[in-house]
């Protein structure tokens, strides 16, 4: 649609016209706010924790094992200089006593959601795959954060809670 | 030729002065739109409609994704 739009712009005499043909979903997929009615906290963005450790392909299994823990979580993504994920470590490889290089113990390619995602769909996918945690990137695979189940889970009920509030308080006027 | 443009382009050619303008319905831009995007819905595109925008200044359209 927008590349008609633009040229339909260049027919009326604009000479200086461009096209983001990636448009919308592409900006909020990047974590950039959006404006309008729609409210942002049904989207995972808004419910993400950003303070996530994170490690390098070549770092030791065994320090980045200690600096996890000690942060108290029980995952670790594998990023590069761009913040790009590459990997993860899981508990299994977080609780094991091998030192090897991250590389060698991590998972590769792990699923990640857009933070545009709706809430509710991530909160169902997570309990579809047992999921307790969701990395979250921007569309160019960059780490944005983690959404954390209970943390969803407990947004999703009161999101809920507020829309039927709302419906109630409609029907009632 | 309109020149296709990322969204690095698009925040770099904003901080330039340059206009946003959403072709989508009302409905869909109420809902959700870029910040300070205005709305002229691709339907009713025309000479009177985009007296509003400046032609001296870029001129960025947008929906929502390669549709």
């Amino acid at each position: 649609m927008s590349p008609r739009a633009a040229w339909r712009l260049e027919s009326i005499g604009f000479t200086r016209v461009y096209d983001y043909v990636a448009g919308k979903a592409d900006w909020g997929s990047a974590g950039v706010p959006l404006e309008g009615t729609r409210d942002s906290d049904t989207r995972v963005g808004a419910h993400l924790n950003r303070d996530v450790p994170t490690c390098r392909l070549d770092d030791r299994l065994d320090s980045v094992r200690a600096c996890v823990h000690t942060a108290g979580w029980d995952t670790c993504l594998v990023v590069n200089d761009e913040q790009i994920v590459l990997g993860r470590l899981g508990r299994a490889a977080l609780t094991g006593k091998d030192d090897v290089t991250v590389e060698e113990a991590m998972s590769a390619g792990p699923s990640t959601v857009r933070p545009s995602l709706e809430l509710d769909r991530a909160v169902e996918r997570m309990r579809r795959q047992d999921l307790t945690t969701l990395p979250v990137t921007s569309s160019e695979g960059r780490l944005l954060g983690l959404l954390e189940r209970d943390t969803a889970e407990q947004a999703l009920r009161e999101l809920n809670l507020n829309s039927a509030r709302t419906l109630a308080e409609g029907s009632q006027s | 030729m309109p020149t296709p443009i990322d969204r690095d382009g698009v925040q770099r050619l904003l901080a330039e002065g340059a206009q946003l303008v959403e072709v989508l319905p009302q409905d869909e831009y109420e809902d959700e739109h870029l910040p300070g995007a205005i709305n002229i819905p691709l339907k009713t595109l025309d000479a009177e409609r985009t007296q509003r925008l400046d032609c001296e200044r870029p001129v960025i359209v947008y929906c929502y994704d390669y549709q």
